[in-house]
């Protein structure tokens, strides 16, 4: 066992735990955070997903450890329902999710990837965007949101 | 205004989160919660806003908007000051769950009778208190105003109850309704329905802020995850518990042949799953090798066939002298609902009674199976629904809400159960494989004079489409209850007017009756891909024999005009007629809703990859509620159809199902999505509205399939046309 001290959305946290242990067992169950969700616990899906210091990264693999002293945001970081993020923003007017339990890949990537190439093209964004899974097939209703985001952003 | 804010702010006849079962059926003065009382389906609270009791649920599709609407439509009160309450039987009586794209047609229809008799009630009551008849009273948004003073809903009903009997037709789950003397308003006074308005669950799932099932937690919960055979084994020899000792608080649940571990932490639970040894009694070879699954299936024996459809004289057809034959066969896989996470369940066991919190879309009937599995009252026993990873059937959901319920029992404790990966995508039960014979005989004239389309594989209900009995669950079977497969398949839904005609089906025996993870049973749809794949083709083989162009053919057969009119709208939406290569069509009907679609894909020669770059779709469903809300219903059903088309097959050896997770078990990616998909909703506000959640998914197989030869010449009529096969079938050419 040991004490890991990171910062989730702006807050001071500290963990104890299994340094081997992934980040998404201390967010979900020593933190009580509704988000991010496991999917896989195999990084294949991207349900998980959460910023560590900007870059998104699976948390359901990366062991806590990795994470001492680092920032890490999650989809309720990244902004609010008085401060939202563009993507969020956008993902409400566009009504994307259907059951939902895939958001978090999905924005934390495309945020991420706005931010890195502000002007991606379509095939830019569904590149950036591979490898995550929504099975309920929204996946139109996405590229319609990240488009419509990213229009707003620039 | 998020769901937890609606709780806290509405007043008193919110059922709460935390009390017992036991309690919430006798809440002080409410009538007992049973169809034939108004106050089951609707209340009026102290600040006017209005409560709807819904006994199926939203899966995601925006259904509680449509119900709120109706709702609201009937009542005369604004739609934002309806909320909906979905799924939970300690409020709501139980009208099936999510259920073949039911939601709207028998779902909602209740509630807009329920919310038509309120709305009755409050005006005569409203008539007594402003000693004004009826009908020269009017109703503005919960305001009764008649010629001289005004009254509101909240004053007359508002925070008790209606204490009014409506008459029920003793029917459960989909076919409830009940009968009113209250006319509902005809469609040409509608207001609030067939607006766009916004989906309602969109915004918490966006930033955080509510709870999916996998995030209720209950204090002094425990963490469980169910062991399932790594290989086809249904019995447990032994087991090794020193193989967790090292785990902290980690203990094994065992009885008969399930087997489980509990740990207070999340991850320890995690870990001894991974560690535990288990010997296994390993069945020998259950399964065919899988390159001979449809050789398996064509020679089975058949244990149950049905005609359902039977015409003319099929004989005399095919036997008409100079007659041209076509005939082919059409393959479909297994596949896993693969859910976007694996499924949840919470439960409580307590003084006798159980909670149990559940992501299955049939919480009523997870009320009925834990009942039955803990041999208590069903009356002492309250699931909760509660919005999870995705469900479009019976997927592994009911497993998980058996587990926990069970588990909380054994241990004294509350439990939580989530699966690993390979609990959603190997063990979850699946859509059924089959192969499909179609034959039909053309005269001379190009005219079909016989036609002739047999299905056959597994039954679509292996296990039930719901877990109200144990022996439909995989809990049950471990504990030696004797699965009761049903058998049922199904044919193409079309009005093709072939004189002679025979559809029918017939279903062969499972490879493994207990604890399979090759059990089939409902999965979106269920045998819509999977025959109108075949069918669709076939009907493209046929215009192709007769020399036609498949729009005019089908328009020439097609006899219901609603049918024909879907094709010619998505033909004009699409340009068919200068559309270029790699195009293709295909329609179906399903329970009173008409779609047609045209595909148009590009091929890569090179790697096989099949993109289906375009959609059109012409939908009618009758009546709209909501075309918002319809168009990204059937934008996700022709997403996921086209993953289930190009990319999904369950895989397995002799021994074990080797699709465990996203690797093994590929679905569509985003490189792969539609570039766009353009809608056309034809409304019907005369007919009343049939279901939209599932009849896209069936056209979308047999239109890619379609644009594929349209753009190749070759022909495949075996799915998935993933890249592998797609260039060994361009290679043969």
């Amino acid at each position: 066992m040991a004490m890991i001290r990171f910062t989730v959305d702006g807050k001071r946290v500290s963990v104890e735990a299994q340094p081997e242990m992934p980040l998404l067992y201390a967010l979900r169950g020593e933190l009580n955070l509704n988000n991010p969700h496991f999917g896989c616990g195999l990084a294949q899906c991207g349900a998980c997903t959460v910023h560590v210091e900007g870059e998104p990264v699976r948390s359901c693999v990366l062991p806590v450890s990795a994470v001492g002293n680092k920032k890490v945001t999650t989809i309720a970081g990244l902004g609010t329902p008085d401060k939202p993020h563009p993507l969020q923003e956008a993902y409400v007017a566009e009504g994307v999710p259907q059951c939902g339990y895939c958001i978090n890949g999905w924005v934390m990537t495309a945020a991420a990837a706005l931010k890195k190439n502000p002007k991606a093209s379509d095939a830019e964004l569904r590149e950036a965007l591979a490898g995550l899974k929504c099975r309920c097939g929204t996946h139109v209703a996405i590229m319609r949101a990240v488009k419509r985001a990213q229009s707003t952003m620039v | 205004m998020d769901r937890r804010e609606f709780l806290k702010t509405s007043g008193a006849l919110v059922v709460s989160f935390t009390v017992p079962a036991a309690d919430v059926l006798a809440q002080s003065g409410k009538p007992p919660l049973v169809p034939s009382e108004l106050d089951s389906w609707i209340a009026v609270l102290p600040n006017g806003n209005v409560q709807a009791f819904f006994g199926k649920m939203d899966m995601g599709q925006g259904l509680d908007v449509a119900v709120a609407q109706i709702v609201a439509e009937e009542l005369d009160v604004g739609f934002d000051k309806v909320a909906v309450f979905m799924g939970d039987t300690g409020s709501s009586c139980n009208q099936g769950g999510a259920s073949g794209s039911t939601g709207v047609s028998n779902g909602a229809r209740l509630l807009r009778r329920a919310a038509a008799e309120a709305r009755r009630v409050l005006v005569e009551r409203g008539a007594e208190k402003l000693k004004a008849p009826v009908a020269q009273l009017r109703v503005e948004d919960g305001t009764v105003i008649g010629p001289q003073g005004k009254t509101t809903y909240a004053e007359l009903v508002g925070g008790r109850y209606f204490n009014h009997k409506v008459e029920w037709n003793k029917q459960t789950g989909n076919p409830m309704d009940i009968s009113v003397p209250a006319k509902p308003k005809a469609p040409s006074e509608y207001k609030v329905v067939g607006k766009p308005l916004p989906r309602r669950d969109v915004a918490w799932k966006v930033f955080g802020t509510d709870e999916f099932i996998t995030e209720v937690r209950v204090r002094g919960m425990l963490h469980a995850r169910v062991i399932r055979p790594p290989r086809a084994a249904c019995k447990v020899r032994s087991i090794d518990e020193s193989s967790i000792k090292g785990i902290r608080g980690a203990q094994v649940i065992r009885e008969k042949d399930f087997v489980a571990v509990v740990a207070p932490k999340e991850w320890d639970a995690v870990r001894a799953a991974q560690s535990l040894k288990v010997d296994w009694e390993l069945l020998d070879a259950p399964f065919p090798p899988m390159d001979q699954l449809y050789e398996h299936i064509r020679g089975a024996k058949v244990v149950k066939r049905q005609d359902e459809v039977k015409k003319g004289d099929i004989a005399a057809g095919f036997n008409t002298p100079g007659v041209k034959v076509v005939e082919a066969q059409y393959e479909w896989p297994f596949q896993s609902h693969a859910s976007m996470g694996p499924a949840c369940a919470v439960a409580e066991v307590k003084n006798g009674s159980c909670t149990v919190w559940t992501g299955s879309q049939k919480p009523h009937f997870v009320r009925d199976g834990v009942a039955r599995l803990l041999e208590l009252p069903p009356e002492k026993v309250r699931a909760i629904w509660v919005a999870g990873p995705g469900s479009y059937g019976r997927n592994d959901a009911g497993d998980a809400a058996l587990d926990a319920a069970y588990l909380s029992k054994v241990t004294g404790k509350p439990v939580r159960v989530q699966g690993m990966r390979a609990d959603g995508t190997a063990w979850d039960p699946k859509g059924p494989a089959c192969v499909h014979r179609a034959r039909a005989a053309l005269d001379a004239s190009g005219k079909v004079v016989a036609y002739e389309f047999i299905s056959k594989g597994f039954s679509r209900q292996h296990i039930a489409t719901n877990e109200s009995q144990p022996a439909d669950s995989l809990i049950g079977q471990s504990m030696g209850v004797p699965p009761k497969p049903t058998q049922i398949f199904g044919t193409p839904a079309e009005s093709y007017g072939f004189e002679n005609k025979l559809l029918g089906w017939e279903t062969i025996p499972q490879f493994v009756e207990h604890c399979s993870p090759l059990r089939t049973s409902h999965f979106r749809d269920p045998v819509g891909p999977e025959i109108h794949f075949g069918s669709e083709q076939f009907i493209d083989e046929l215009a192709q024999a007769a020399g036609e162009d498949p729009v005019a053919f089908r328009l020439r057969y097609l006899t219901e005009p609603r049918h024909a009119a879907v094709v010619k709208a998505v033909a004009e939406k699409s340009g068919w007629s200068s559309l270029g290569k790699g195009k293709g069509i295909a329609f179906a009907e399903r329970n009173g809703t008409a779609v047609a679609v045209v595909a148009q894909v590009e091929v890569d020669r090179a790697s096989g990859r099949v993109w289906a770059r375009k959609f059109w779709v012409a939908h009618d469903c009758g009546l709209i509620i909501n075309p918002e809300i319809l168009r990204t219903t059937i934008e996700g059903n022709v997403v996921q159809g086209l993953s289930r088309t190009l990319f999904e097959e369950v895989r397995f050896d002799r021994d074990s199902v080797l699709s465990v997770d996203w690797a093994s078990y590929p679905i569509l990616d985003m490189g792969d999505a539609p570039e766009s998909i353009e809608i056309v909703l034809i409304n019907h506000p005369e007919i009343a509205p049939s279901g939209a959640g599932e009849p896209t998914i069936r056209v979308i197989p047999g239109a890619v399939a379609n644009a594929f030869f349209n753009a190749t010449g070759v022909r495949l009529r075996r799915a998935p046309l993933n890249p592998e096969r797609v260039k060994a079938a361009l290679l043969r050419t």
